[in-house]
């Protein structure tokens, strides 16, 4: 007779061993990006009261929290925060990706999905969008300071503002950003509510619908309001 | 109603399967969809050609032997187990494809039938409330809230079809368990183990090799009792305790 | 219960039947006077206190050097396991479902009676146990019966720490309901599925000893026949339905708890699987079979549409309280619209046979008055094809109104809704009929059987070491079951019957080993292979289910509702035929070593032909109406049924009189020392 599933029992189980605290720690990351792309996106838009303002802010991050901290201090403590939450969040969902694809080897001649959305379905590929995308961003805005209009690095000049108007002021830079810009939002739609759901606060059906809608509000605000900016540069509210 | 069918037949657990296709005539729209699968036997019969094996026992729903993913959707297109579908469902002319449940946790016996041994090992390990026989209270030493063990019963009502880990893309079976957890976990009784009992019944859970859960709700949709998500949240809920309380 | 006294159970109360007629002469031959040797005596409530006292012990170092098998995992078999297993034995459970979780008692709707007496409406054990033998017909062994009311208590308390979800009231108190009839409201129930989460709590407390290790679980395995070696059950022959391997499987005691029969009748409320093999093979190899005749039909089923049909589903009877039955008056407007017949021609015949209790007539009762109209050719529905009286096929309608249209009109909608939502669902589901707007169908169908193997007090089998509980053995519910007492008969007899009663005969042990080449073992699996090679080579025409489904409309015709000396003594003509046919010409495809659901089958119909002639032989042999047994020839001038206690007060004890003999009745006398028999009447 051939081998069926393993017929014995885990012996000393551990609550943290579990795919569910892997799922947690996807949660938990996930809201702690919920929480920096909100700030983030508060800097943004900044960039609508004009160059000076955008600068002054961007220089004050750097001074945050000084004297305590030293200069750049709390950037590096932020930086080092979301690295590590990025990297707990990938590594369990590529962990869970392959249980996943492990817990499935043949697939359905037919399969019909009824219930799930089309975010939620595409979480993963989504992931790896963002993921993609976010290593550009840096280049593009943070290590690199690459100016694709100007082919200038480093922002010698120290002037956050023009190398955001510089950068959106190319279509295609704009069009890179709205399509990372709508893989969040399918991002954020599933995944708002899903970690509110993985953090088990949706015992009943009306919290399950409210988590739900936080995940469309989530969705449009943070996307919406990051994809204002390359907008307004592109149709030329925002101009140097 | 004539119908084609194309089945997943597979000679038995490590033999390769293929789908073969069957034209049936004289389909009534009264048949449930197993009587439908009888009448197919009945005929492969005059031919010789080995009958199609699928599980089913009580037929009236609550059992939970019957499976089948028709047409992609577990348990066919309506909100009942597949003894309960009823060919009304269909039309004359339709093409049904019947696949077995798939999952690695599951595997394929014979043509339809699979192993859903898993699931037994999945109690084994938690699922029960330790009361010897004798050792019990008089039944209403311990009163029970009225709404919490309306909403045991609610869950309780699962009858371990597997159909949520068929539907789920992950085939996870996190509404089985978590159906199981809320169960025993609204009750006074079930609260000395309780988070013992959510540590181990997950540890085996992933061991049986189900896929973690992503939220998504297939399951839910495809459950022929209508156990809802909020058990995948209790589950979740239980687990982070757990954790905390150093399981 | 007016004008009835206690008795204490120390006087007999009734003198031994002595049988007059003979009508099933030829067909069986007269056997020695069974005695329960194990009958407790004395004061009735002391009987079974005296007897855990007496049962002697097993030290608990001995258990675990001691293996009980124990056949079929629903109520009676999971949780005589789980005790088992607490108890510290080496437990062997065998099922032929995927999981032991899949038992049909997994599909009892209504609930669990318990003498708690919560309501303090005047209910007691004592009460309970009246009720019961009143209601089984005085047909059911007193002590037994008086066990059963008095663990029903514990039942409940032991389902409630498993965490069996039972309805509960807002003060989180358990609610109870009142059910079938009775007027004391000592009903347990979890909605309309109190079987499954009964069945849950035992399998739970089954699989949690699983991982405890001390009960070993075999899913997917059919026991073929029982190894009794030197006078003792000592094991089974199960094939394993996977790989089709044939396994030997060797205990000290063997248990059997597989359920009722209710499938010799083809269309039942039973599961596809449910079947008598165990209890058949067991019956052969020299355990006598009781009461066989004894089946309960339940009036209120969805009735059958076409020949396609694979099984029947039973609508509960709660819906007679608002339903009014009918069908119509002139047979020319059966295939109307019923919504098109107008009231004056419509025929509330139990309304009119029955003016005191009108819908709401005993189970038996009311099945029979269906019957008849359908016979006279005023059924409704499909018409579906059947064998007539007279051998010939017909095409009759079987069906009756059940009509809320009244009571909705009255209630409104929504009350009926919040009253039977799930219900009416499941009928417009299956018959595709809405029935808010026309009047459903029903009809009755076979639900449950009171026979089954006998057993003594101890539930012990007349073979030595097979003891036999739950639907499967005769029981203790006479010759006919009240509602929400199969639940409880099942758990009283897994958690504390049999697990006090076992023990007696396990002090005796550990047994000495026998080994797997045991004569006694190389028959009993040679006698396995031989039939499943038989089975595989016939190589007929005929499909399983075919031969299955003649014989189910045989006994359905001949044995079902009514039953008559002509009828019968044809329906075992007809029997013996199909069982020669059966052995010729049936075809069985596939291999026998793999998974091969027809094989499976064919052992279940051939073991269902046996068993079906036998019933008939008993039923013939029965000359009274009793219960769900009643014969056309017992009735009192208004058509009910007509006792003959000075004549049949026995239970009827069948041995195996061989392939070629006859059945040898061995009659087990009713003597009364509690209870004073009465006839009924609901005129």
């Amino acid at each position: 007779m051939p081998p069926v599933a393993t017929p014995t029992l885990v012996k000393t189980p551990r609550s943290t061993r579990s795919t569910i605290a892997l799922k947690l720690v996807m949660a938990v990351s996930g809201l702690l990006f919920i929480a920096f792309t909100l700030v983030h996106m508060y800097g943004n838009l900044k960039a609508f009261s004009g160059q000076e303002k955008f600068n002054d802010y961007a220089h004050h991050l750097r001074e945050l929290g000084e004297p305590i901290l030293p200069y750049e201090g709390f950037l590096w403590i932020t930086r080092v925060g979301l690295l590590v939450a990025l990297v707990a969040h990938v590594t369990a969902a590529v962990i869970l990706a392959r249980r996943a694809g492990a817990a499935r080897r043949d697939k359905y001649q037919v399969k019909r999905n009824v219930a799930s959305s089309l975010s939620s379905r595409t979480m993963r590929w989504g992931g790896a969008t963002l993921l993609i995308f976010i290593i550009w961003h840096l280049i593009n805005f943070t290590a690199g300071k690459v100016n694709p209009q100007t082919g200038e690095t480093g922002d010698a000049a120290g002037d956050p503002y023009s190398l955001l108007v510089d950068t959106f002021s190319v279509w295609w830079m704009t069009i890179i950003y709205l399509v990372a810009m709508l893989a969040l939002a399918f991002h954020l739609h599933h995944g708002t509510w899903s970690s509110i759901q993985t953090l088990g606060y949706t015992n009943t059906a009306s919290s399950r619908a409210r988590a739900k809608q936080a995940g469309w509000l989530l969705a449009i605000v943070i996307a919406g309001g990051y994809s204002l900016v390359p907008l307004a540069v592109l149709t030329g509210i925002i101009e140097k | 109603m004539k119908l084609t069918l194309k089945i997943w037949r597979q000679a038995n657990a490590s033999a390769e399967g293929a789908v073969h296709t069957y034209e049936l005539d004289g389909v009534s729209q009264d048949m449930s969809f197993l009587e439908m699968l009888d009448l197919l036997n009945e005929q492969l019969l005059t031919t010789g050609e080995e009958p199609v094996a699928f599980d089913s026992d009580c037929r009236e729903g609550i059992c939970g032997t019957c499976s089948l993913m028709i047409n992609g959707q577990a348990h066919g297109p309506e909100v009942t187990t597949t003894c309960q579908l009823h060919m009304r469902s269909f039309k004359d002319g339709d093409t049904i494809t019947i696949e077995p449940w798939r999952a690695d946790s599951f595997p394929v016996v014979k043509d339809l039938i699979v192993d859903r041994s898993a699931f037994d090992r999945i109690i084994q390990s938690g699922g029960f409330i330790s009361a010897n026989t004798g050792s019990a209270p008089e039944a209403n030493s311990v009163p029970a809230p009225r709404d919490k063990a309306q909403r045991a019963f609610n869950v309780a009502t699962c009858i371990g079809c597997g159909a949520c880990v068929a539907a789920c893309p992950n085939g996870s079976a996190s509404l089985f368990l978590g159906a199981k957890i809320t169960h025993l976990g609204e009750l006074p009784q079930g609260q000395p183990e309780r988070y013992g009992r959510v540590t181990s019944m997950v540890a085996q859970h992933d061991h049986e090799g189900f896929g973690g859960c992503t939220n998504i709700g297939e399951c839910a949709a495809a459950c022929p009792k209508e156990i809802p998500l909020d058990v995948i949240s209790q589950l979740n809920k239980d687990l982070r305790t757990a954790m905390f309380k150093g399981f | 219960m007016a004008g009835s006294t206690l008795h204490d159970g120390l006087t007999p109360l009734n003198a031994a039947p002595e049988q007059t007629s003979d009508d099933a002469a030829g067909y069986y031959t007269l056997g020695e006077k069974l005695v329960d040797a194990k009958a407790p005596t004395g004061p009735i409530k002391d009987r079974w206190t005296t007897r855990k006292f007496e049962n002697r012990l097993v030290n608990p170092a001995n258990r675990r050097k001691l293996d009980i098998i124990i056949v079929g995992t629903g109520l009676a078999g999971g949780a005589a396991a789980a005790t088992l297993g607490e108890a510290g034995y080496n437990v062997k459970s065998f099922c032929y479902q995927d999981s032991p979780r899949r038992a049909h008692s997994i599909a009892a709707q209504g609930g669990i009676n318990a003498a708690k007496n919560y309501k303090e409406d005047g209910d007691s054990t004592f009460r309970l146990f009246y009720d019961t033998v009143k209601g089984g017909d005085y047909r059911a062994r007193e002590s037994n019966v008086y066990r059963l009311a008095e663990v029903s208590a514990n039942i409940i308390d032991q389902c409630v720490a498993q965490g069996v979800p039972f309805a509960r009231e807002y003060g989180g108190l358990l609610d109870n309901r009142s059910f079938g009839g009775v007027q004391v409201s000592r009903t347990f129930y979890a909605r309309g599925q109190t079987g499954q989460q009964l069945l849950l709590g035992a399998y739970q407390a089954m699989e949690r000893q699983v991982a405890a290790g001390t009960v070993e679980q075999f899913t997917r395995h059919e026991m073929l026949e029982v190894v009794v070696a030197d006078g003792r059950a000592r094991g089974i022959i199960a094939r394993d339905m996977v790989t089709g391997a044939i396994e030997t499987h060797l205990a000290d005691v063997v248990v059997l708890a597989t359920g009722g029969y209710g499938n010799v009748f083809y269309l039942s409320t039973n599961a596809m699987g449910s079947n008598v093999t165990a209890a058949w093979r067991a019956h052969r190899k020299g355990a006598y079979m009781a009461n066989p005749c004894y089946t309960q039909i339940h009036p209120t089923c969805i009735p059958v549409t076409g020949s396609h049909q694979s099984k029947l589903t039973l609508m509960s009877e709660s819906l007679r309280n608002d339903g009014r039955i009918w069908v119509p008056k002139n047979a020319a407007d059966c295939d109307k619209d019923p919504r098109d017949i107008p009231e004056e021609d419509r025929d509330y015949f139990l309304e009119r046979i029955y003016p005191a209790f009108g819908n709401l007539v005993p189970r038996d009762i009311a099945s029979r008055a269906a019957k008849y109209m359908c016979d006279e050719g005023r059924g409704v529905g499909p018409k579906v094809k059947e064998i007539g009286p007279d051998g010939e096929e017909r095409l009759v309608s079987r069906g009756v109104y059940l009509d809320l249209g009244a009571a909705i009109e009255r209630l409104g909608r929504d009350k009926i809704e919040e009253k039977y939502d799930n219900l009416l669902d499941m009928y417009a589901r299956i018959t595709g009929e809405d029935p808010y707007e026309t009047p459903m169908r029903i009809y009755p169908a076979v639900h449950y059987v009171m026979g089954g193997l006998w057993v003594d007090y101890e539930l012990q089998t007349s073979i030595p070491g097979l003891f036999c509980t739950g639907e499967a053995n005769f029981s203790d519910h006479g010759a006919n079951r009240l509602g929400a007492s199969a639940l409880m008969q099942g758990l009283a007899d897994g958690y504390f019957v049999l697990p006090n009663t076992i023990r007696d005969y396990l002090a005796d042990g550990p047994f000495e080993k026998i080994a797997e080449d045991h004569p006694a073992v190389l028959e009993a699996r040679s006698e396995v292979e031989a039939r499943i090679q038989r089975f595989m080579s016939v190589d007929g025409t005929r499909s399983v289910e075919s031969f299955h489904r003649e014989l189910g409309n045989i006994m359905w015709e001949y044995c079902g509702m009514e039953r008559s000396k002509e009828g019968l003594v044809k329906a075992i003509g007809l029997i013996r035929d199909l069982k020669k046919e059966f052995w010729s010409n049936v075809k069985v495809l596939g291999s026998a070593e793999s998974l091969n659901q027809d094989l499976e089958k064919a052992g279940r119909v051939a073991d269902f032909i046996e068993l079906g002639e036998l019933m008939c032989i008993d039923a013939l042999n029965r000359r009274e109406s009793c219960g769900g047994h009643f014969r056309a020839e017992s009735q009192t001038e208004d058509g009910e049924a007509l006792r003959h206690d000075d004549e049949f007060a026995y239970v009827a004890a069948w041995e195996w009189g061989g392939e070629d003999g006859s059945p040898v009745l061995h009659k087990e006398d009713l003597i009364y020392t509690a209870i004073e028999m009465k006839q009924r009447s609901y005129k």
